[in-house]
């Protein structure tokens, strides 16, 4: 065929991870390492209530107390906790800021990961909230929002500006002592944003946050906290990216939904963070917990399209509680080169008639090993659950791997659980039949992959699908053995 | 057109083609029959610069130029197109959005912007006509779960689409029921034009029936055993391929 394993590599070599570059902006950096000074010294930076300090304390009691989690099929050296950084954050930041108020050099940093916000804010109906290192640098939108009782702001804002609701509601679908990685986020969480629709609202735009690790040695850990009152609608995108560096950094976000009666939410990743380079240095470790509780009647979706990172350890989940809930995910993984992505999700039913689709796509090239990990869990008053999980692998190359681990819990005899599964390989004929019709391997790849995925890139809202389809087509460049 | 000298091509160091010698002028039609095994198709792969099979000795020139080093994508640039025996499946890529990405590839290698899609949804409307397709077909992903015959009506549609000068239809006829054989037959004919050339590749008689050759050769053991005009496949259909290996064998 036209290729060879050796033009593989050499192709590989020239590929470039786009969003490599750094701004320089003054910033302020706390010192390596936590403990609980460093915890409220966090706190205190951003002005926070009493509460809100000793619920971040506790959560460090938990984290002490906790190990690394060890079961995902990752190897990587693990962090030094106390050689990272919790807090930094760009100087001119101001809380109240508008767009205007914006460090210029920021602006233009926008303009480099192709989110003018001012553009954006014209022609695509989307808001966006924008979080460098630790804090949230710009929200547009407000006011429009707000004339319909839309709250969305940064959640440092949120604790300060409407306690009540994040009271109630921080934690409470992912608790501190969750998990290790959660616990760490709960701690020293730095920003992230705050979305509230409230009953019956259809909110009419995409909300949206855009995240970016900036400084060297920092950890990124946002929260992001969304709820949808009583029959109310949103739908939600989240972006990521990050400098091309030699040492790996750390991403730890939580994110939490709440559904409430006949809500709907729709959550959207395309995350890109730096995946390392061609010998597997660098890159963002992304360990992250999203889940999301439905009441009942409500929906919600994930869509994830994921191609960054070194090392991928996610699984956004729904906790089917209201009867009649629905739970959705859609993702597509991309792993190239040394990345390792261990990935899926867990739908655990306890209402009845609840219901749950899983479709997961998972490509994997290079050196890189991309493992699907669901579970599906029926409790035992959950007449009526019903399960369709489809996972399926696409293989480029002969050193990669995909390992699909579905776990199935049914305690209910009335459930349906269906697990489909199936692995493939681009074919050299399918290469050439593309080849013969003029199309050149590159391009021939980029339709094998989008035709992949299409179950998946539908579900995406439009301006984003667009996104996806071209980092899926930079992500896999020249990866075909 | 299209000119084939002394071609050897060997697949994982077989020799398949001994010396295949083929000139091919715009406005013809050939015939390339020969018993199972003979090296037709890989005939048709080498043509279409398939890097599985290694040409030994000889050349292929296209329109005056030596295809040696091009590329099987710029190779369909250049005009020439393969109907495949066996059509691949792409899942989630449909028919439209396939010849979509092939036509603008094409147009882009020839320094062309996009064609618009106002033009594009008149040419496939065009093209589907001819060849009697329904248009929900072409919103199916390409050749997946379609029927042998619907495989190769799909080829030809792709051919009228791209508009090549030099067309290899490779076993076009096998699969196909005696409608869509007349169907697929009516449209390579219309295609057929005094700038391009076709070559079709066929065990059968059958096939030529209704796309009518100007000449008829006789591939055996990887050579060309004997070329004449359209009677020849009828001498072949009466007394089969044995008189002629026997023939040759002499």
């Amino acid at each position: 065929m036209a290729y060879t394993e050796e033009e593989l590599k050499k192709e590989l070599e020239t590929k470039e991870y786009e969003y490599g570059f750094y701004t320089d902006i003054e910033s302020e950096t706390f010192p390596n390492g936590l403990n609980e000074e460093i915890v409220i010294a966090i706190s205190k930076k951003k002005g926070e209530p009493e509460w809100m300090t000793l619920w971040r304390l506790e959560a460090f009691k938990y984290w002490k107390e906790m190990v690394e989690p060890e079961w995902a099929n990752v190897h990587y050296e693990k962090p030094d906790f106390q050689a990272i950084s919790y807090y930094s954050a760009p100087k001119k930041a101001d809380p109240n800021k508008t767009l205007d108020d914006v460090d210029p050099e920021l602006l233009e940093m926008y303009k480099k990961l192709g989110i003018s916000v001012d553009e954006q804010k014209k022609l695509q109906n989307v808001a966006v909230d924008i979080v460098m290192d630790s804090v949230s640098v710009a929200t547009t939108f407000k006011k429009t929002l707000a004339e319909k009782g839309i709250i969305f702001c940064s959640i440092s804002e949120a604790i300060k500006e409407h306690p009540e609701l994040v009271k109630k509601y921080i934690g409470s679908v992912v608790p501190q002592r969750d998990n290790f990685y959660a616990a760490l986020n709960s701690a020293v969480f730095s920003d992230g944003s705050f979305c509230y629709i409230p009953k019956g609202v259809r909110c009419p735009m995409e909300l949206s946050t855009y995240f970016r690790i900036n400084q060297a040695g920092t950890g990124q850990f946002e929260r992001t906290l969304v709820i949808a009152d009583e029959d109310s609608y949103v739908s939600y995108l989240e972006g990521c990216t990050a400098p091309s560096r030699d040492e790996n950094q750390l991403h730890a976000a939580v994110v939490e939904l709440i559904a409430l009666d006949g809500a709907e939410i729709k959550y959207s990743t395309v995350q890109n963070w730096f995946p390392g380079n061609k010998e597997g240095k660098g890159g963002v470790y992304n360990f992250v917990t999203k889940r999301a509780l439905c009441e009942k009647n409500a929906k919600v979706s994930w869509t994830q399209v994921e191609t960054g990172s070194a090392v991928t350890w996610k699984y956004p989940s729904c906790i089917l509680k209201g009867d009649n809930s629905i739970g959705e995910f859609y993702s597509i993984a991309v792993t190239n080169n040394y990345q390792q992505a261990d990935t899926g999700t867990k739908m655990v039913h306890i209402g009845k008639n609840t219901k749950s689709t899983i479709i997961s796509k998972g490509i994997s090239a290079g050196k890189s090993q991309n493992s699907y990990r669901g579970l599906v869990q029926v409790n035992s008053r959950a007449e009526g659950a019903r399960n369709f999980s489809q996972c399926d692998s696409l293989l480029m190359g002969n050193e990669c791997g995909a390992h699909t681990f579905p776990y199935i819990e049914a305690k209910n005899k009335s459930a349906m659980i269906e697990h489909e599964a199936t692995t493939s390989k681009i074919g050299e004929d399918q290469i050439f039949y593309c080849n013969q019709r003029g199309i050149d391997t590159e391009k021939a790849i980029a339709l094998i992959v989008n035709g992949f995925s299409k179950e998946v890139l539908n579900k995406l809202p439009m301006e984003f699908a667009v996104e996806a389809q071209k980092l899926l087509e930079i992500s896999l460049e020249g990866s075909v053995g | 057109m299209l000119k084939i000298k002394d071609l050897h091509a060997n697949v994982e160091d077989k020799e398949i083609l001994k010396g295949i010698n083929l000139e091919v002028k715009a406005g013809e039609v050939h015939a390339i029959m020969g018993p199972n095994g003979s090296g037709k198709s890989t005939l048709a792969s080498v043509i279409a610069g398939n890097e599985n099979f290694e040409v030994t000795k000889g050349s292929i020139e296209l329109s005056g130029e030596d295809l040696e080093d091009v590329s099987p994508e710029e190779r369909a640039h250049k005009g020439v197109f393969l109907s495949f025996q066996y059509p691949v499946e792409i899942p989630g890529v449909s028919v439209t959005n396939f010849m979509k990405t092939a036509i603008n590839e094409s147009r882009k290698a020839k320094g062309l912007e996009d064609m618009p899609a106002k033009d594009m949804l008149k040419l496939i409307r065009e093209k589907s006509e001819l060849l009697e397709i329904d248009r929900k077909f072409l919103s199916r992903s390409l050749n997946e779960g379609f029927s042998g015959g619907e495989k190769k009506r799909n080829e030809i549609f792709q051919m009228a689409m791209l508009e090549p000068k030099v067309a290899i239809l490779d076993e076009t006829d096998s699969g196909l029921d005696i409608d869509a054989l007349r169907i697929v037959a009516s449209g390579v004919n219309k295609l057929k034009s005094k700038d391009n050339a076709v070559i079709l590749i066929t065990h059968y008689q059958r096939l030529l029936e209704y796309i009518v050759p100007d000449y008829v050769h006789v591939l055996h053991n990887g050579k060309i055993v004997k070329s004449g005009g359209k009677e020849l496949a009828l001498e072949l259909e009466e007394k089969g391929y044995d008189w002629l290996k026997q023939e040759t064998a002499v």
